[in-house]
């Protein structure tokens, strides 16, 4: 059974992925057949764990607090309606029914047993899916923004860029041993929902005064323990040169990247150690004097690639849809349903829609397998079967008629999965923390719970406005603490759980890293410092401010100021 | 005997489902409550070198000593809440883990 089987095949199956062709089937089948072999050696005790460790996780297969843990990929986080039903599938059959979704849009199962892995990517490689490269010293997962293709604000659809780029690095030779992890990611839209400025490289696909498109290169980006913004190191390159200059950047950092040290092996401290203008300097070198021609940039592969992610047979519609209308007035949770979660669309008649993950008082990035079916349903039924993942732990329906979306929140509702809160204060990022994960030092998912409970009030929600919050179990910022508008860092301090604030970050292209807000606060004094911060906002706010914009123009000291006098000397907040 | 500071306990994970299991009196137990406690330095190197022996023998991976306190039924309880939740399962899904058993 492939995924190709005509008997899979579904009347509305989705046009606009990437599909395998014999090479990439072939690469993937023969690496679960490798690795079933080592699955089976070690158990036959011929491998130590130490042989077997780099094999597992090559594989995506971590071990964790309670259980080992399969990291999925999910390529800039695009998904099939029967992908995610494969999904939903095997959390049923070798996990305990529910799935994980990550900051880095791929799917994580918290239960799998060693045994089980090879027959769980086995039946993840018919549906054209696997877990290679979701772990190691490589180039990661390549992400991209999710409302490829079909935001108005966009340039290009930056997803052939993300495929070109995880075919030029899936298995590449020479960057499998990198000196640390490697993470890519691409916008292609005038507004960035891909976080590019915090990443190894970011790209923005920009069209220069000729009117050719190109990428501006952003390089030296990334959270954990020490967060960088990156820097511009080029403003234009060429679609053609794209992929030798990233093969330039690569090399630099393979050869001077640090390897002495873990902490110090990202890019960032690279070009944060010898400057933007000394790496741009070796880059160009490298890319001046490199043998391009192995990297000569095919037009015609890179239109057979974007080929496979154009346009659904999109309807020609009215702009404005009498029947959503109508139900808006109606129905008003519909209604407010539309008013937060529901983005436009470049095509009149349709909008996107981000299906929240994040339910009052849930597990941020959760979903059951039920829920998982739900969404390949409501998928199928209102949006050519197409799904993505969000960096924000959402899932986002592309491509829904206006004229559905009253039928669609009836069939989310009934799943729940109709929270309007997207981009709201209980729209909380937060990594597993300490409730899966080994290197946590303190819990993350009960803060999201309890700070979500909190403003369980949609109402107030909408009033207050986007804000984003969120949430790290440790300093290596799986929960993106440093670039959300409030920022939560749980620690360990004397033996318990303690939890450092920050202000003021933003993942878009005006990224900035979060203030530390004062000393550290514990999980019940949590939920009321982030509402007295939120109140402090909403007294001080000029109209149509966001909490961001508050807090630049204010200053961050206005608000540490409002804590010091909430706690008796501050000494405990 | 040299003393230590608090009594502990032998955890590591099972090799081939990843569950946390505990060094108890005769082989590896799924129940912290069976776990054997050393009390001093030399019964607690005990624990470790059998611990090292069985991650030679593949039956076990991450073996590590953990501070414990024990009751006056005799049962130890983690310290620290790293091994608090371990001995139970995700404190945000009571349904899953050990704790589901209604074990801890
Ligand atoms: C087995 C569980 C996990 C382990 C062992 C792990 C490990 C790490 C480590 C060591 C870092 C720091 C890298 C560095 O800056 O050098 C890191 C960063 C990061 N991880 Fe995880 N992580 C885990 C789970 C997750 C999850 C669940 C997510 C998404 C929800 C995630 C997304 C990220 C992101 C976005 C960063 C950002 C920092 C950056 O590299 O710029 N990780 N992770
Ligand atoms: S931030 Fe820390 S606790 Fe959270 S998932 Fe990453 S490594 Fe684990």
């Amino acid at each position: 059974m492939t995924a190709h089987d005509p008997s899979l095949a579904r009347p509305n199956a989705p046009v606009t992925t990437y599909r395998y062709d014999a090479f990439d089937a072939a690469f993937v089948r023969e690496r679960v057949a490798e690795f079933r072999e080592q699955v089976r050696r070690r158990l036959e005790g011929k491998l130590t764990e130490d042989e077997f460790r780099p094999f597992r996780l090559m594989n995506g297969l971590y071990l964790q607090l309670h259980a080992y843990m399969l990291r999925v990929a999910i390529p800039y986080g695009t998904l099939t309606a029967l992908q995610m039903r494969r999904l939903a599938d095997i959390a049923d059959k070798y996990d305990r029914g529910y799935g994980h979704f990550t900051t880095r849009q791929n799917l994580q199962y918290n239960w799998p047993k060693l045994v089980d892995t090879p027959d769980i990517l086995e039946a993840l490689a018919e549906v054209e899916m696997h877990a290679i490269q979701t772990s190691g010293n490589c180039i990661r997962n390549v992400t991209a923004d999710h409302f490829s293709g079909v935001a108005p604000d966009e340039i290009e659809d930056p997803r052939p860029t993300a495929e070109f780029l995880r075919q030029w690095s899936s298995a590449h030779p020479e960057f499998s041993f990198l000196p640390r992890k490697f993470k890519i990611a691409v916008t292609g839209a005038a507004q960035d929902r891909a976080a590019i400025m915090v990443h190894d490289i970011g790209l923005a696909i920009v069209k220069n005064d000729a009117g050719e498109i190109g990428y501006k290169v952003v390089v030296g980006g990334g959270l954990g323990r020490s967060p960088f913004i990156g820097k511009v190191i080029r403003d234009f390159a060429p679609r053609a040169d794209l992929l030798a200059y990233l093969e330039a950047i690569m090399r630099v950092y393979n050869r001077f990247g640090r390897r002495d040290n873990k902490y110090k092996a990202r890019i960032k401290i690279l070009v944060h150690e010898k400057g933007i203008d000394e790496v741009r300097a070796a880059v160009e070198a490298e890319f001046a004097a490199m043998d391009r021609s192995v990297f000569a940039y095919d037009p015609a592969e890179f239109d057979r690639i974007a080929a496979f992610f154009a346009p659904p047979p999109y309807e020609t519609l009215p702009a404005d849809s009498q029947k959503l209308r109508a139900a808006r007035v109606e129905h008003p949770a519909f209604g407010n349903f539309v008013e937060v979660n529901v983005a436009p669309h470049k095509i009149p008649g349709y909008a996107v829609v981000t299906v929240s993950l994040k339910p009052i008082g849930g597990i941020p990035g959760d979903a059951t397998s039920a829920q998982m079916r739900a969404l390949a349903e409501a998928s199928e039924r209102f949006g050519f079967g197409e799904l993505r993942v969000s960096h924000e732990q959402n899932i986002i329906l592309p491509h829904v008629k206006q004229d559905d979306l009253f039928d669609l929140w009836k069939l989310l509702d009934a799943a729940g999965l109709a929270t309007a809160n997207a981009g709201l204060v209980s729209d909380i990022i937060s990594c597993p923390g300490l409730d899966y994960c080994s290197l946590a030092t303190a819990r993350s998912i009960p803060i999201a719970q309890a700070i979500s409970k909190r403003f369980s009030d949609l109402s107030r929600q909408r009033r207050i406005g986007k804000l984003g919050i969120k949430i790290s179990g440790c300093i290596n910022a799986c929960g993106h603490h440093h670039v959300g508008a409030i920022g939560i860092l749980g620690l360990e301090k004397k033996g318990q759980e303690s939890y450092q604030i920050t202000l003021g970050g933003d993942p878009t292209f005006s990224a900035s890293i979060g203030e530390i807000l004062g000393p550290g606060v514990t999980a019940e004094q949590a939920p009321d410092v982030i509402e007295h911060l939120v109140d402090f906002y909403l007294a001080e706010r000029h109209e149509g401010e966001t909490f961001i914009e508050t807090w630049r123009r204010i200053g961050h000291a206005r608000f540490k100021d409002v804590l010091r006098r909430e706690g008796e000397d501050g000494a405990d907040i | 005997m040299p003393a230590l500071k608090h009594p502990q306990i032998l955890l590591a994970s099972n090799l081939t489902d990843g569950e946390v299991v505990f060094l108890g009196p005769s082989g590896w137990e799924r129940d912290h409550v069976k776990a054997r406690v050393a009390h001093d330095k030399d019964e607690a190197a005990a624990l470790e070198a059998f611990g090292k022996a069985e991650i030679a023998a593949n039956r076990v991976v991450d073996v590590y000593l953990a501070d414990v306190a024990v009751g006056a039924d005799g049962v130890p309880a983690p310290l620290h809440y790293r091994e608090k939740m371990r001995v139970k399962g995700p404190s945000v899904r009571l349904d899953l883990g050990k704790q589901a058993a209604g074990g801890a």
